[in-house]
């Protein structure tokens, strides 16, 4: 992670990840951050995690002012992620103080000021020694005060006291119809304005952020996707991509030694990404599930991603051909995790990749079949996805193996997976099923691999219950590329 | 001395103020509310001073967050008047005092 660049503002880690790489470094030290958006957008969840992070990451003790909640349904909120703000009280890191502004119990006559809400706050901060602090949200003071110029007037003197404290600050606000947010906060904090959204596209949720205005500091324009699960809040930084990677001359197996022969090392170079593709039933899975098996037996951490079958599915089927995937995943080599693709949006798929490599360091990553996530995106959004995971792999040097299925139409291959990632991919191999004299013959065809030769005709292969054989090899040495 | 019906009821006013510092502010509420119960409340109420810049940690307890507050604990329920109480008649409303009716 890069910290501040010379000559900016400094900055503080959030500790959100993902977010201190957009904004490399994190947000304005010592300065207030307006972190914008609608209801259930996870602003306030936002604010929590940044005041978390900071006590367990950093050592930074963390005020919470909350203009919304008690401190009991706070608490109950974010135990889900695992934040237990009870335990951070009672170690002297956190402070939720409550401000509850009731309108009904409230009459208003001539001139006062909001230094109530200043003295709590310095309190709280002075009481356990906060370098951070949460205000969530302070513009419900609208709806109990009658008064709003003196608010506004407070509002702004607040976000310049807490300039002069030095105290690094995240405030939330509701966004509005028109305006970021619907008491315009966003006119009192000049130097950083994060946007949250929350839409639902194709039916399927998809939660965004972005970066509205950073005042003296670079920061990624994009919108990024973000996912809110059991380890709270985390935002997918988008790669950059630079072709700096370095190159593996190591060769690795296709986990199938009669495939192997066919390439002119032997194998494939150590992490390059592999396509397969193929119409149903042509064995696809198997293959990527040798793949697995032999990665595994290197004693390589590997992690498959089944959007079609269960992990037990996947094992059970795989025992059939002779295959036992059961003491990798015992051993805890290999991961199988299997999701249905059309249960979360694009990005929470690519930010579940993500985590998973991020946790179990795989060096062969397996996704059987990429083609299931065009259900769930937009065609351009799905092969940017592609073009930024086969190069967060690549970057890593993790084996991939994309397995896709593709529809034979006027024995052309038409498929959009196919057109994303095939320029991208290292090895392509198609595999397909033909009919003859009643009889189904698998054909397998290496159409490219960069960097070596290998044969471009078909080569026929059978599936026994002992695994994979090649059958009948073809005049071989005429056809060699390269 | 003045006698009123309707607050004649044994029950003492309870009032607290909230201030922070000897600001003009806090010292015109003071004299407002020491003026309004001297009028209406005689022998009837006490006013606690709190100045938040000595003991800050009594501010999330009544719910503070203006300067200067008039809490009325007592009587139930709970009374807040946040200003400095220039306008008498929102204050006497606001704690439900029934002015004591000037001589006419």
């Amino acid at each position: 992670m890069k910290t501040e660049q010379p000559g900016l503002f400094p900055k503080t880690p959030t500790g959100i990840d993902g977010l201190d790489e957009i904004t490399f470094g994190g947000i304005p030290k010592g300065r207030p951050t307006l972190i914008c958006g609608s209801a259930g957008c996870g602003k306030s969840l936002f604010g929590l995690q940044f005041l978390e992070r900071g006590i367990t990451r950093y050592n930074e003790p963390g005020v919470l002012i909350s203009f919304e909640e008690s401190k009991k349904d706070i608490a109950q909120n974010v135990q889900s992620l695992g934040i237990n703000t009870e335990e951070l009280i009672a170690s002297n890191k956190l402070r939720i103080d409550y401000v509850r502004v009731d309108r009904a119990e409230i009459e208003e006559t001539g001139e006062y000021d909001l230094e109530g809400i200043f003295i709590r706050l310095n309190y709280a901060i002075e009481s356990i020694g906060a370098k951070r602090v949460v205000l969530d949200t302070i513009e419900s003071l609208f709806g109990g005060i009658e008064n709003t110029a003196i608010l506004r007037a407070e509002i702004r003197r607040l976000f310049q006291w807490i300039k002069d404290k030095g105290i690094t600050a995240i405030v939330t606000g509701e966004r509005g119809e028109k305006t970021l947010t619907r008491q315009g906060l966003e006119e009192y904090v000049s130097d950083c304005v994060i946007l949250l959204d929350f839409r639902v596209v194709n039916q399927i949720a998809t939660r965004r952020l972005r970066i509205v205005k950073y005042r003296g500091s670079t920061h990624g324009t994009n919108e990024y996707p973000f996912l809110i699960d059991e380890q709270g809040i985390s935002v997918l930084p988008i790669t950059s991509l630079k072709l700096n990677h370095t190159v593996s001359t190591e060769i690795v197996s296709t986990g199938i030694p009669a495939l192997d022969k066919h390439f002119q090392k032997g194998g494939i170079p150590r992490g390059s990404s592999l396509l397969l593709t193929g119409s149903a039933g042509t064995a696809k899975t198997i293959l990527a599930s040798f793949f697995a098996a032999s990665s595994c037996q290197r004693g390589e951490a590997t992690l498959y991603f089944s959007f079609e079958e269960s992990a037990d599915q996947l094992v059970r089927n795989m025992k059939s051909v002779g295959l036992d995937l059961m003491p990798f995943v015992k051993s805890g080599k290999l991961l199988i995790h299997s999701s249905r693709p059309s249960l979360q949006g694009l990005e929470l798929h690519l930010l579940m990749l993500h985590k998973l490599i991020d946790q179990h360091n795989p060096r062969t990553v397996i996704i059987d079949p990429i083609s299931s996530l065009l259900n769930v995106g937009i065609i351009s959004e799905v092969s940017d996805m592609l073009v930024r995971l086969i190069d967060t792999l690549k970057i890593k040097g993790i084996n991939a193996f994309f397995t896709s299925l593709t529809h034979l139409t006027g024995g052309v291959e038409k498929d959009r997976t196919v057109d994303a990632v095939s320029s991208l991919a290292d090895v392509w191999i198609r595999v397909e099923n033909e009919m003859q004299d009643k009889h189904r013959l698998r054909g397998l065809q290496i159409i490219k691999v960069r960097g070596m030769g290998h044969p471009i005709d078909l080569q026929k292969f059978k599936i026994t219950d002992h695994g994979v054989q090649f059958v009948g090899r073809k005049k071989k040495s005429a056809s060699r590329k390269r | 001395m003045k006698v009123n019906n309707d607050n004649m009821s044994k029950e003492i006013f309870e009032l607290r103020l909230y201030i922070a510092g000897q600001t003009p502010k806090s010292i015109t509420a003071l004299n407002n509310i020491t003026r309004y119960c001297k009028e209406h409340l005689e022998g009837k109420y006490t006013i606690e001073i709190i100045d938040l810049l000595k003991t800050p940690q009594l501010a999330e307890g009544d719910q503070i967050f203006a300067i200067p507050t008039l809490v009325r604990k007592v009587p139930e329920p709970i009374r807040k008047i946040i200003g400095d109480l220039s306008n008498e008649e929102r204050v006497l409303v606001g704690l439900n005092i029934r002015p004591v009716k000037s001589a006419d």
